[in-house]
Parts: C-alpha cells; structure tokens; sequence
C-alpha cells in the first residue's frame, strides 16, 4: 500500500472514530432529554462501571476478529471463570483468583490448538468449547457447590467500588488493558502480525511467519481476557451463578463491529472498541429509562445493533 | 470449483467408485456411527422397545427441522444464528393461536405460522443482502428480535397445544415401531429434493462454493441468498411447530438449545461450513445421534448434564479429525 493510501486510511478510521463519538454523545442528550438531569457524573460513573466487563469482553473478541476469526465462547468462559473463582473463594482469595483466570486461559488454549493447528474453523471450535464449558460447569456446579457461593470483597470492590466518589476502581483495570492493548496491536511485531494473518494468511506464511504460534498466543490471550472480564463482572453484580455473562455474547461482538473492526479481519482497533462497548452500555440505559417491557428492549436492541452496523458498513463502503 | 455442481452434471456419465466414496463417505460413516450408538442403546438398555424408540424420534423431530434450516443457509455459503429463535417464535404462535382449538383449525394456525416464519427468514435474508453486514452480525442480531417477539407473544412457557394436534407426532398410525414423529420428517424430502433439483437449489450450491464464479455465471446472487434463508425460515418454522407437536407447549425460550445443536449437526454431518458442500442426510442423522447420546447417559444412570459436555467434546473431536485430515493432504 502506497502512503497515500496508508493516510486515507487512517483518515477514515480517525473519522469513523469522531462519528462514533458523536453518536456517544447524541444518546447522552437523549437521556438529558427523556430525563433532564440525568447525565451527572454519578450516571457516566454507572455507565462506566457497566461498560468495563463488556469492555474487557470484548477486548479478547477484538484481538480474534482483527485475525479473521470470532469467539463465541467468550460469555461461557467469563461465566465459567466467575463461578469457579466464587466456589474457590472459601480458600483464599488469590487461589480463587488465579482458579479464575486459569479457566480462561486453559479454554482459550484449546480454541487456539483447534484454530491453529488442527485448522478448525473459530465459529465451530468456540461454539463447541462453549458448550463443553457450559456442560463441565453444569456438572461442576452439582458435583461440588451445594448453593450459589457469594463473590469475595476484593472482587465486589474492583467490579463495584469507586474511587473520589466517582471514579469506578475497574476502570483502572480497564484503562490499563486499554492502553497495553491500543499500543501492543499498534506497536509491536505480536500485534502487526495479527493485522497480517487477519488480512491474509497465506501470504503471511510465504513471509515466513509461523502463524499457528501467534493464533495460538492470541486465542490464549482471548480466555484470559474472558476470564478476567467474567471476574470484574461478578463483582459488578456481586454474585455468580450459571448465567452470568450469556447476555454479553451478542453485545461483545456488537461492540466490535461497531466499534469498526472488519469482522473479515485485517484491520480495526481497541479504541473502536471501547466506544462501541459505551455506545452499546448507554443505549441499553436509554432503554431502561423509557421504561419498556424487557422482551422490547430485547427486539429495539437487536434493531439498533443491525441498523449501527448497517450504518457503518455503508459509511466505510462510500470512502 | 463447484464439485457439488460439476457431479451433478456427470451424473449420466456413472459417478465412479472413488468420487462416490468421496462423496459420501462422509454421510456413511455418520449412518454407521448412529447404528453403532443405537447397538449400544440396545446392549445398555436390554428392554429397548418401541416406546424407547418413540421417545428418541420426538426428541430428535425438532433438531432434525432446525439442522435442515441450517444446512440450507451453510449450503449458501452463510450462517443463520437465529434458528433457534426462529423456532420459538413458531412454537409460541402457534400456541397463541391453537388454545383451546380443534384439530382443523390447528392445521391451519400451523401453516399461517409456517408462512409467517418463512418471511421471517427471508427477512433475515434481505437484511444481510441489503446491508452488506456480515451474516453472522445480522443474524445474532435478529435472533434478539425474534427471541424478544417470541416473548412479546407469550411471556412464560404455557401448556394447551389441542391434544389432536400433539397426536399427530405423538402417536404411532402404522405400527408402534414406525412413531409419527418418524413419518413427519418425510416433510423435509417433500420440500429439499424439489428445490435441490430447481433452478434455485443449484444456484444455492452455485453461490455457497463460488459466489464470483456464480455471479459471472449469471446467478441471480442476493435473490439465491434470500431463496436459501427463507427455507431456513421454513425449516426452523417447521422445528417449533414440531415442538409444540411433542411437547404439547409453549415456551418462549425452548430455542436456545436448537441454535447451538442446529450448527453441531451440520457439522457432525458432514456440510462444510465454507459452503457449498453437504446435502440434508447427514446433518438428519446427526440430530438422531445428538438426540441419542443424553437418552444414553440417562439409562447409564449418569447426570444427562454430561452429555451437553459429550456433545461439545465430539463436535471438536469431529471437526479436529477433519481438520488432521485436510492438514495431511496439504503436507
């Protein structure tokens, strides 16, 4: 790609990124309208304490569509990640902790070894772990737990705990992720080489890239991702039990896609990201407030989702 | 490009061995694995008997439906994730409308319900078309809507599908070994094999193994897409007819199960998920296996949640030996 060509592009994601801002901002002043007075710092507070699971969801889901993939395993793991902490709490807090992340990172290596090396389709292979993880966790839950355990206080404090009032503790968490991400895929050669397999895995490999060693890293670091988004979401809601994070699936590939990374792969951000998990967090608030019926809020959402992408695919196609 | 097409044409010329075995080795080694499943049923469960028997073809009648809608959708080279919704959406109608009714007008009610889903799916269709938004975002976005319908239409699972209407997959007309619920999949060869040999069933394969050479062909690529989405829809309305048929309610919420077991079966049974490739046989006798392997951790006295776990670790198992395969040749 010439320079010139490498400038417009920047250029279009740079826009797209104002638009989605714009849009950000336009359903802020919806509320502001519905409800004036809303929008006060104790609600952006809320949003963002809502927003940082789906955040960090969908930060594991940015790094597998950037590489031409998806995971659809993401809420099971988060869940599965959040329960297995939970019923290890009773043994000290790190145990559960490092119980929790462990979860995460195991399920994200087996996606990895059927994507990458087995040469698995991503759809097929997460679908099918989902369902293992779900199954496992369903005879966990019988075997061992007798009732639903409750969420240590450190984890309640980092999904649900501010700081100066408003400040939420997990967008510390989130923030720091944000930016090892937002410089790790912008800057270093483990990140160049997902927006080139993404982009076009047969001549990376002619490159020489051993390709299978990077997804595999990549689907690793997805589960853990998961992981610690299912943890920082028991917090949220202070409890954990067998369906905690299934609502995020759809919104964790939303906010991808509308955030602009190609679900095709090659090209997107985390920034993108983060704006589409807000977009999707205040819109699911507007909805709230209006006060509609949840089944709905349920149809608008699945609507507006189509609509922002629709959008979204005819504004880049026009560039 | 197109084997699925191009065999089609050496038809008359005689298929050799080898392309036969190619063919449909994978179907046969399906069909071999369920008769192997049921000589196990039979050897675990000594007393296996009709009623046995008729219990699986219910369980499996539903998944046999949304597997079909799914193979149609792969066929074309996409991926509908809102079968199971779809599938609630029919089963809830149909319940609003049949309560308290005779069978006639079940029958009818089931047939408005299959029209009015059908358009559901070529909605679907007409969306990922229209908007150039990728399949799978379209449809796990719609499967919201239609999910949320299905809600609007009936808030809680609600038994009183007429008993008549329950009968006609619940019983066993012929023979107690031949169970209706058997007889009805006789519906998904009634419609697949006149539109398989149509125009638009070979512009589905067409469009799913090479949607440029098809287009360069002439196919009509955005009109076979909404073609093969609306007999998902039909299919999947087909699915949540069946399962007001062996469940005798409604419940908004039965579908979750159907999307993720619609696309296991597919798999299982053969339909490359590149498009293009597959036909229904497999992906039929893929829901009996999916439906038999619970029904065997039950007589076996094992927590039937391990067979939700079973069936993820054969799916990856499945796909991975194919996977090894493919990498092997390429080696």
């Amino acid at each position: 790609m010439s320079t010139r060509a490498v400038a417009a592009v920047r250029l279009v994601q740079q826009r797209s990124i104002l638009v989605l801002i714009a849009l950000l901002v336009a359903l802020a002043g919806l509320i502001e309208i519905i409800r004036p007075g809303a929008v006060n710092a104790s609600w952006v507070s809320n949003i963002v304490e809502f927003a940082a699971p789906l955040g960090i969801l969908a930060a594991g889901q940015t790094l597998v569509v950037i590489t031409g993939g998806i995971d659809l395993s993401v809420a099971n793991v988060a869940t599965a990640a959040a329960y297995i902490m939970a019923s290890q709490a009773p043994f000290g807090v790190t145990r559960a902790i490092v119980a929790g992340l462990l979860v995460g990172l195991a399920v994200g290596l087996i996606n990895g070894v059927g994507v990458a090396v087995f040469r698995v389709q991503p759809l097929i292979m997460t679908l099918a772990m989902g369902l293992v993880v779900t199954g496992s966790l369903n005879v966990y839950s019988q075997a061992a737990v007798r009732s639903v355990p409750g969420v240590p206080a450190v984890i309640h404090t980092l999904g649900s705990g501010t700081v100066l009032g408003y400040v939420p503790v997990s967008l510390f968490l989130w923030a720091l992720l944000a930016v090892a991400l937002i410089l790790g895929l912008r800057g270093t050669g483990f990140g160049r080489l997902l927006y080139a397999l993404g982009d076009n895995m047969e001549a990376t490999r002619l490159a020489g890239v051993r390709g299978w060693q990077v997804l595999l890293a990549n689907y690793a670091a997805c589960g853990l991702l998961s992981a610690v988004a299912g943890l920082v979401l028991s917090g949220t809601v202070n409890a954990a039990d067998l369906s905690l994070a299934t609502i995020l699936l759809l919104p964790s590939v939303a906010a991808v896609v509308i955030g602009g990374t190609s679900i095709f792969g090659g090209s997107g951000s985390y920034s993108g990201t983060i704006v589409g998990a807000l977009i999707l967090t205040v819109l699911n608030s507007v909805l709230t407030l209006l006060d509609v019926p949840d089944a709905v809020k349920q149809v608008l959402y699945g609507a507006i989702i189509v609509v922002l992408a629709a959008a979204y695919t005819r504004v880049l196609g026009h560039e | 490009m197109a084997t699925a097409v191009a065999s089609e044409r050496s038809r008359s010329d005689g298929i050799r061995f080898g392309r036969a075995l190619r063919r449909f080795g994978w179907t046969i080694a399906v069909y071999v694995l369920l008769a192997v499943l049921m000589v196990i049923t039979i050897i675990i469960k000594p007393d296996y008997g009709a009623y046995e028997w008729n219990t699986l073809t219910l369980a499996a009648l539903p998944l046999a439906f949304a597997a079909v809608a799914q193979t149609i959708v792969v066929l074309s080279g996409g991926i509908d994730l809102s079968v199971g919704a779809l599938m609630a959406l029919a089963n809830v109608l149909t319940l609003r409308a049949m309560l308290g009714h005779d069978l006639n007008f079940s029958l009818v009610v089931a047939l408005i319900v299959l029209l009015e889903v059908t358009l559901a799916g070529a909605l679907n269709g007409a969306v990922i078309v229209l908007t150039r938004v990728p399949d799978i975002v379209v449809t796990l976005a719609t499967s919201f809507i239609w999910a949320g319908l299905a809600l609007l239409v009936l808030a809680k699972p609600t038994p009183g599908i007429p008993f008549d209407f329950q009968n006609l997959a619940q019983g066993s007309t012929l023979s107690p070994w031949v169970p209706n619920a058997l007889l009805l999949l006789l519906v998904i060869p009634l419609v697949w094999i006149p539109l398989r040999r149509s125009r638009a069933g070979l512009a589905v394969y067409a469009v799913g193994s090479d949607r440029n050479a098809a287009f360069r062909s002439g196919v009509n690529l955005g009109l076979t897409r909404v073609i093969a989405y609306a007999a998902g829809g039909f299919f999947a309305a087909c699915g949540g007819v069946a399962l007001s048929m062996t469940t005798g309610v409604g419940s908004p919420l039965a579908g979750t199960y159907y999307t993720l077991s619609a696309v296991s079966a597919i798999v299982l049974g053969g339909v490359s998920l590149a498009g293009g490739r597959g036909g229904i046989l497999g992906p039929v006798a893929a829901a009996y296996i999916l439906s038999l392997i619970p029904a065997v951790f039950i007589y076996l006295g094992i927590d039937p949640n391990y067979g939700q776990m079973v069936q993820g670790v054969l799916i990856v198992l499945v796909v991975m030996i194919g996977g090894l395969g493919a990498v092997l040749r390429r080696a």
